[in-house]
């Protein structure tokens, strides 16, 4: 099924009698669902973009690519980075900004101005009873009743079908440095990149690479805006970092680790790209990171967030949680075929509340069921 | 503005009530004597005030648990308050009603600078928790005008904002995890010192819910590093549209300043009378706040001020030192006492797409015109949130009357324009009955939905949010 309406897409989630699977550019099969396919694609296109109010407004099914070229054309960018899932995944077709939205992907920049939900502003949707329901709208600051924007962004469609959304963009920047430290272990790499996000310079990326692309571990930090702003933020990260050895710095680099194409690695997981097994994705607090990291029985692991997030490459069917233990986070099974649950368990307080929105957003239980399970 | 009648089944029984919370709380917790719970008959919306049945002030969670516990099992509905700061009436109480007050709970839990976070109590006050943090240079972003009362607790209720979100976002963009107890007593913990959900974003519908879904007792909040340095340049325009156009082209030039603030005449003039800050006299005028070392911020400012000199400024002034600095953001945070200072005032708190700025100036203006009631306006112009704060004389017969009217018919222009009804100080009582302008009847049932989630009773601030029609059924079931 392949609405063109919003009140078609209402008129078919009403009626229908079996569960829906929901897909937009069908990139990022991240969960496990079944049922009839119902296509956001022709939900389509940009309505309204204001760069001087920072502000776009497209339909769920717009590729990805066009809103991204509309905002470039403006020297504007999604400031929070969305990772492309094709190469982990070996998907192909255009991601959209309604598939981006419903599973709140962001990137590196995430640690710095917030993730994919801290940018939405606005849903328009359908719920499992075939309602159209409206919420947020195009301005920035908003707290005209409950917040269900943030409730539909990263909720997989399980409440309700997008069908438009309104997202905050960021002007572009000049240029881009980044910082590199070579050889650190893994907790003295995750302290340097706290020391550095801890500091006034504004590090827009943090990550680490135990065994990088050229064998030997890589700590890499980011910083982005006028050129001689990069630079003189550039050399005061060095002098704040020196204690973890001498930093190697980039500024405007066109290729090798410290240009754009070392950060969309980092972003897109690449290294894990080829390799067999599993991969999850765990958010914890940075300073658990390298314990964590060790405790996993990962064939590999890289950090982002400044150790706030730790992709992890297992072999199939390893049961990373139970290895990891009780610890201040979660871990989703990003690729994998195990007979796990996809999505961190719950404690039972909050997985009642979680149940309990499912029930009244999707009575029928028919709008991608089980996908967050 | 209308409330529901209080339950006579709940008043009937005070002494009941009294007497079970005593049981589970401190005897001193527990307030009851009609001349004590007196403090707690309003908040900032001081035009409308109502005893409420007794107040407690709980002094950890497991308190706050048994109290609500008590109160679910007898029926009794219950109004939590923060610091008491909130310009819609939002711990405005019922006589019905239980008021829990978390000032006791003004403690700090944990900071850990190597994860960047601070864990308080929800009473502490907001510029207290950059208070605990400050001697390591950090602090915490989201800065009401009211940050040296209002309690974190407040903040979380209405997502409130300040003058330098347009940079570091507002409540929800900083709040990490809550411990929370709802109706029944239930302690749930969502999110923590990590980043993003597990499954859905539920922290993200608790942050802003005008405390009806639960009982905030706890909050990890992000901190960061100050700037090395900061400082704003003030220019004046003779046009609101000029003035917006300058907002535009230095948000389109790549610039994103920490804040962008907009003053009409009447205001510049209040503030220049209370302040002292040397603001040129004309009809709009911005103060633009840019962040950074002194190389960066002369950077920065020299783009800005090429911007600024493209459109004719009536004056074009960076601050020469800290002192001249400190002044001009001194004057624009005065503004709301400096108003009040000479004449009664009803703050709004609309939203619009910047672009809308010069009409909807104008129709304001208009309609001052037509009420008979002055009107200034303060604005954060870089994300579109308005202050017009509308003049009016308490002790004239209907006067509130007719500023309400007004109000009224700004808050619908906001809408008109693609914009909303509130920005930052939440729906309350105040704008309740104008939530059907900006949303159908589907998204409001959507909305109640959720409270059914949480609060299936509608015991918790349940006359505040909805339009009274809209929620009856569920108060009344």
């Amino acid at each position: 099924m392949t609405p063109s309406t919003e009140a078609e897409l209402a008129e078919m989630i009403a009626t229908s009698d079996e569960p829906l699977r929901i897909k937009g550019g069908g990139t990022r099969p991240i969960g496990r669902t079944e049922g009839q396919e119902l296509s956001t694609a022709k939900l389509s296109g940009i309505s309204l973009y204001e760069p001087g109010a920072l502000t776009i407004v497209a339909g769920s099914g717009t590729p990805l690519s066009e809103v991204e070229a509309a905002l470039a054309a403006e020297n504007q960018r999604l400031a929070f980075e969305p990772m492309d899932h094709r190469p982990l995944l070996g998907t192909t077709g255009a991601p959209t900004l309604g598939g981006m939205v419903a599973a709140n992907i962001s990137g590196p920049r995430r640690i710095a101005v917030g993730a994919c939900r801290d940018f939405m502003l606005g849903v328009r949707c359908v719920d499992g009873a075939g309602t159209i329901i409206k919420n947020g709208g195009r301005v920035m600051k908003n707290v005209t009743g409950y917040d269900l924007v943030k409730l539909m962004t990263g909720s997989y469609g399980t409440l309700g079908v997008l069908t438009e959304v309104s997202l905050k963009v960021l002007p572009d920047v000049e240029t881009m440095g980044t910082v590199m430290l070579h050889g650190l272990r893994d907790d003295r790499a995750i302290a340097a990149l706290s020391a550095a996000l801890g500091s006034p310079f504004e590090a827009t990326g943090a990550a680490h690479f135990p065994k990088s692309k050229f064998g030997e571990p890589l700590t890499m930090i980011r910083i982005e805006g006028f050129e001689t702003s990069v630079k003189y933020r550039a050399e005061k990260l060095r002098d704040l970092l020196k204690n973890y050895g001498d930093a190697e710095i980039a500024v405007g680099a066109t290729e090798g680790p410290g240009a754009a194409e070392g950060w969309k690695w980092v972003r897109d997981a690449a290294a894990f790209t080829d390799q067999p097994g599993d991969v999850w994705r765990v958010s914890c607090k940075p300073s658990d990171a390298a314990g964590i990291a060790a405790r996993m029985g990962a064939k590999a692991v890289q950090y982002d967030w400044g150790g706030g997030l730790i992709w992890a490459l297992t072999e199939a069917g390893h049961d990373l949680r139970a290895a990891i233990g009780a610890f201040d986070g979660h871990a989703t099974l990003i690729r994998g075929t195990a007979d796990l649950p996809v999505f961190h368990p719950e404690a039972p307080a909050l997985a009642a509340i979680t149940s309990g929105l499912r029930a009244k957003f999707d009575p029928r239980g028919i709008l991608n069921p089980g996908i967050m399970t | 503005m209308e409330m529901p009648a209080p339950s006579t089944h709940v008043l009937a029984r005070k002494e009941q009530i009294v007497a079970r919370l005593k049981e589970v709380l401190p005897t001193n917790a527990v307030i009851s004597d009609e001349n004590q719970t007196r403090a707690y008959e309003c908040d900032a919306l001081t035009a409308y005030k109502c005893p409420p049945l007794c107040a407690i002030l709980p002094a950890n969670t497991a308190e706050v648990s048994a109290a609500l516990k008590v109160c679910h099992e007898m029926g009794v509905p219950v109004v939590p308050r923060g610091s008491g700061t909130s310009l819609a009436g939002g711990a405005l109480p019922t006589a019905d009603c239980v008021i829990l007050g978390v000032a006791k709970m003004n403690g700090v839990i944990e900071t850990n600078y190597a994860d960047r976070y601070i864990k308080v109590q929800s009473g502490r006050t907001n510029l207290s928790v950059t208070g605990a943090v400050e001697a390591e240079g950090f602090f915490y972003a989201p800065d009401p005008s009211s940050q040296l009362a209002c309690a974190i607790a407040g903040n979380i209720a209405m997502n409130s904002g300040g003058a330098h979100c347009l940079k570091y976002g507002v409540t929800t963009n900083n709040l990490m995890g809550v411990t929370m107890v709802m109706m029944d007593g239930t302690i749930v913990d969502v999110g923590g010192a990590h980043l993003d959900a597990a499954g859905l974003d539920v922290l993200g519908v608790i942050c802003g819910s005008e405390g009806q879904l639960g009982v905030v007792t706890e909050a990890t909040l992000r901190i960061l590093h100050k700037p090395e340095g900061a400082r704003p340049v003030l220019m004046g325009y003779d046009s609101a549209e000029t003035a917006g156009q300058v907002v535009s082209d230095i948000i389109k030039a790549g610039i994103l300043p920490v804040a962008i603030e907009y003053m009409d005449e009447m205001l510049i003039g209040v503030c220049e009378e209370f302040s002292g800050a040397g603001y040129p006299e004309c009809e709009a005028l911005l103060i633009v706040e840019v962040e950074g070392s002194e190389a960066e911020i002369d950077d920065q400012l020299a783009r800005i001020k090429t911007i600024a000199a493209k459109h004719n400024p009536v004056e074009l002034r960076e601050a020469q030192s800290p002192d001249e600095a400190a002044r001009i953001w001194a004057g624009r945070k005065a503004a709301f006492s400096a108003i009040g200072k000479i004449s009664d005032y009803m703050c709004l708190d609309g939203t619009i797409p910047v672009s809308s700025l010069p009409y909807v100036l104008k129709r304001i203006g208009e309609m001052s015109k037509h009420y008979g009631l002055g009107v200034g306006n303060v604005f954060h112009a870089g994300d579109g949130n308005m202050h017009p704060l509308i003049l009016y004389d308490a002790n004239k017969p209907g006067d509130l009357e007719i500023c309400e009217a007004f109000g009224a018919e700004v808050l619908k222009l906001c809408v008109e324009v693609g914009g909303c009804l509130t920005g930052e100080h939440g729906v309350g009582i105040e704008k309740r009955d104008l939530m059907t302008v900006q949303y159908d009847p589907a998204d409001l049932e959507a909305q109640m939905a959720i409270k059914d989630v949480f609060d299936p009773d509608w015991l918790l601030n349940a006359a505040k949010v909805f339009p009274l029609a809209s929620s009856e059924p569920r108060r009344a079931a």
